[in-house]
């Protein structure tokens, strides 16, 4: 394994760390991301991710727990765009635009002002990014409490919200609150955001939410092959970019490495592409059409 | 602020919130915001990659802009959100590398995410003028063909209006103007004068020739306003333009539910 | 201002029994305009009853303000036996938001239809797939049972979410123009499938359609869907001239040929007749 793995890897606790934070929440996002991606919600969740970041920083200017701010500002941007209505396609279009661009104008101004009083340089590119690798050991146990919860709470919602989302009508004719298990999931989604926005950036939270769920639906097995493999795909990105970053820093004389969020979305984007092409290539081989 | 060192300010910053108001009018009709804002941050790893080459930022803006809004126009049909969003974060995180290698100062980088009024240099007027006016005649162009597009995408086809054509033109459009707008806006906010204005515009008239005006309109005022704003303040571009397009946006929908409910 | 009623649970003394629902003054406004005005209907156990009315009259409207999804902004819909309450109402949509993806046997979306509702994870019972076996079995879609539901064409969707809405054993099945996208070879099979479920499953059926003459076999009752206004009854004796043309508000002929039904709504030249808010007729 020496040519993969750069020595050292195993023995630092900051990556150690990382890695298994990383991995909790690939797990939580990918569960979570599936439902995003059969509601076509994509928007909605990257938006979500953006806000949590203006949050966190909002907490940095305010001195208060930055995972209190990512969270916090990504469930209070949910609720802004509940307010302004989702029930339509292009009202959620609009109402997810506007959040965000409001929210990340709020950001412009948080960050400056954190530029302003602390001398620390690449706050910006560490609110976008994440810090994977100076993870503490309490916020990862926080974490990983805090996505078990998430979990237990898709399990409760999810019949449910499968019936709500494939046909709403029937299913508020049979009894369920459509709207409240509408806002319930939104909820669940900007909480797993805040969360995963916080240790591994708003890009990565995005890729990890959207990506590997993608891929799974894809693979095109049953319901619960699907969400365990959207679970796989997204630790084996995470735990790849990891390993790969790491690694990168001994590729160049200039020794600069390549940072972990490029790393692991390369890897999902490269999920992405092997499965839709494996796909596309046994449709032909099938010779059978879309009905 | 009307000092001549701000008159670039002013007069790129009119040119481009005129066209934002424009290409927003037809964003908030299609429902393409999320591809408004991914086209931005794709542009923005554009501009990265250009500094880490040594080629001009506005060259690496409109590739990566072009790049994007034409992949994104090619899934409509399956799944583009999903694609839209992962066009966005491929972008950023290709962009996160390019800024670690070439150690970019972090000074230009927030300028580029967050606008920066005084980082328009006069000899990108004229550039942005002409590309300008060549996204205006698109737009007029596809004016009828977009809104026939939206009205009823069954019988436009029928009629013989391809929509892929459709929308890769629109995404384009909307990819140069986006591309116009970063160094001013910045690359994380451009989208809102897309967004904002129009959707407050389409809140006020149901006609659309009318809301298209008046989404200019609200969208260039927004743009002053930020502008002054930042002047006097010394806080970025970029915090007025979305603050001020949500609360446009906001400020309108209060209103017509208030003139609702008093007829 | 607008009144409000929409009881459950009321008055079902004034409704004849074996009423499963009784729709009394019913007006619908929807974004300003006034969709519906004064409707006045009921259906009995075990009726099949073709709410019929060109694109855009107000069928869905109906069929969702008796799903209670939308608020009527006068009068009352009744359920004197609790149908709604208990959800013995099945419901086909004419559309699922289906991602053609979406990894979802068609045994599993079916059982949707009996435990969707229901929160946590479990188990599914005994009980519920041995009713969704029943069910693919009287929609005569057993061999589709393994199928995704993304794979399917018109048609066989049409059956399935027929069983899906039939799992829970409902009193009435609602349709939304089931037949809007079918050919009229999968038309008649679909209309004769009904009337099969109808009697086997001895559910009262109402479904929407914009044209009277693919149900004309099957139907017992009509509701006339035109100009906002509704008029209701057996079949034979609503698509009538004199009927019809009170409806509409101007003349309207009503052609017979060869078993088929021709609603001719004439030119406006001939005047307008006198209205008469709506027709029951008994």
């Amino acid at each position: 394994m020496h040519w993969l793995i750069e020595p050292g890897l195993w023995s630092n606790d900051a990556v150690r760390t990382g890695a298994g934070v990383g991995a909790v929440v690939a797990v939580v996002s990918a569960l979570v991301g599936m439902f995003t991606v059969m509601r076509a919600q994509s928007f909605a969740g990257h938006a979500l991710a953006d806000v949590a970041t203006a949050g966190g920083a909002g907490a940095g200017v305010l001195g208060v727990s930055p995972l209190a701010g990512f969270v916090v500002g990504s469930v209070l941007g949910a609720g802004a765009m509940e307010a302004i209505g989702v029930e339509r396609v292009r009202q959620r279009d609009v109402a997810t635009g506007v959040v965000l661009g409001g929210a990340t104008g709020l950001s412009a101004l948080f960050l400056y002002l954190i530029t302003l009083n602390s001398s620390s340089t690449g706050s910006t590119q560490l609110i976008l990014f994440g810090s994977l690798f100076s993870v503490s050991h309490a916020t990862f146990y926080v974490i990983t409490a805090a996505s078990a919860l998430v979990c237990l709470a898709l399990a409760w919602l999810g019949r449910p919200l499968l019936f709500v989302s494939l046909s709403p009508d029937a299913a508020g004719a049979r009894g369920v609150a459509v709207r409240r298990v509408a806002l319930g999931y939104t909820v669940l989604m900007a909480v797993t955001v805040g969360l995963s926005a916080i240790v591994i950036g708003s890009v990565l939270s995005t890729a990890l939410l959207i990506g590997p769920p993608a891929a799974a639906l894809r693979l095109g097995r049953s319901m619960s092959v699907t969400f365990a493999a959207a679970a796989a795909l997204g630790v084996a990105a995470v735990a790849g970019g990891v390993v790969a970053s790491y690694d990168s820093y001994s590729w160049w004389p200039s020794h600069r490495a390549l940072p972990v969020s490029f790393c692991v979305v390369a890897l999902v984007v490269l999920e992405l592409v092997v499965v839709n092409v494996a796909h596309r290539v046994s449709r032909r081989r099938d010779g059978r059409g879309r009905a | 602020m009307f000092a001549s060192f701000m008159t670039n300010a002013w007069i790129v910053g009119t040119v481009v919130a005129l066209l934002a108001g424009a290409t927003g009018f037809f964003v908030v009709m299609r429902g393409s915001s999320f591809a408004a804002h991914a086209i931005p941050n794709g542009a923005f790893a554009g501009a990265a990659g250009a500094t880490l080459v040594g080629v001009a930022p506005l060259v690496g803006l409109v590739t990566f802009a072009v790049v994007a809004g034409l992949g994104i126009g090619a899934s409509r049909r399956h799944r583009s959100d999903v694609a839209t969003a992962m066009a966005l974060v491929m972008m950023l995180a290709m962009g996160a590398a390019f800024l670690s290698l070439s150690a970019a100062y972090e000074p230009q980088v927030e300028a580029l995410l967050f606008g920066e009024i005084l980082g328009v240099s006069p000899s990108s007027i004229t550039p942005v003028i002409v590309i300008s006016l060549v996204c205006a005649l698109a737009l007029a162009t596809m004016y009828r063909p977009l809104v026939f597009n939206a009205a009823a995408p069954d019988l436009s086809a029928a009629r013989g209006l391809n929509p892929t054509v459709l929308e890769m033109g629109f995404m384009l459009t909307l990819a140069l103007g986006s591309a116009l707008t970063v160094p001013v806006v910045g690359a994380l906010l451009s989208f809102s004068l897309t967004v904002g204005p129009p959707a407050a515009a389409r809140l006020l008239t149901s006609r659309p020739l009318r809301a298209l005006v008046a989404s200019m309109a609200l969208s260039v005022v927004t743009l002053w306003a930020s502008i002054a704003a930042s002047f006097q303040t010394d806080l970025p571009v970029g915090f007025f333009v979305g603050v001020l397009s949500a609360l446009v946006y906001i400020v309108a929908r209060v209103s017509t539910r208030w003139r609702r409910h008093s007829a | 201002m607008s009144q409000n009623h929409n009881a459950t649970n009321a008055t079902a003394e004034t409704s004849t029994p074996g009423t499963i629902v009784d729709v009394r003054g019913v007006d619908v406004e929807l974004g300003g305009r006034r969709i519906l005005t004064d409707v006045n209907f009921h259906v009995h156990t075990g009726e099949f009853t073709g709410l019929i009315g060109s694109n855009g009259a107000g069928k869905t409207t109906l069929l969702r303000m008796m799903l209670g999804l939308i608020e009527p902004t006068r009068g009352e819909v009744v359920w004197p036996s609790d149908a709604r309450e208990q959800r013995r109402v099945g419901y086909v949509p004419q559309k699922v938001a289906l991602d053609v993806d979406v990894p979802l046997r068609v045994r599993d979306f079916v059982a949707l239809g009996d435990d969707g509702h229901r929160y946590g994870l479990h188990r599914r019972t005994r009980e519920t797939r041995d009713r969704v076996e029943e069910m693919l079995d009287a929609v005569e879609a057993q061999d589709l049972a393994e199928r995704r539901i993304g794979a399917l064409s018109g048609g066989e969707l049409q059956r399935v979410l027929m069983a899906h809405a039939l799992v829970s054993r409902p009193e009435l099945l609602l349709l939304d123009e089931p037949l809007a996208n079918l050919d009229p070879g999968a038309t008649e099979d679909i209309v004769s499938l009904l009337a099969r479920v109808r009697e086997r499953q001895r559910v009262a059926i109402l479904l929407s359609a914009h044209d009277i003459n693919s149900l004309l076999a099957v139907m017992n009752r009509v509701i006339y869907i035109a100009n906002a206004h509704v008029a209701s009854g057996p079949t034979d004796d609503v698509v009538r001239p004199e009927v019809l043309s009170q409806l509409y508000g101007h003349h309207v002929d009503v052609v017979r040929v060869h078993g088929r039904v021709l609603v001719v709504t004439g030119d406006a030249s001939t005047g307008p007749v006198a209205e008469h808010p709506d027709i029951v007729v008994e």
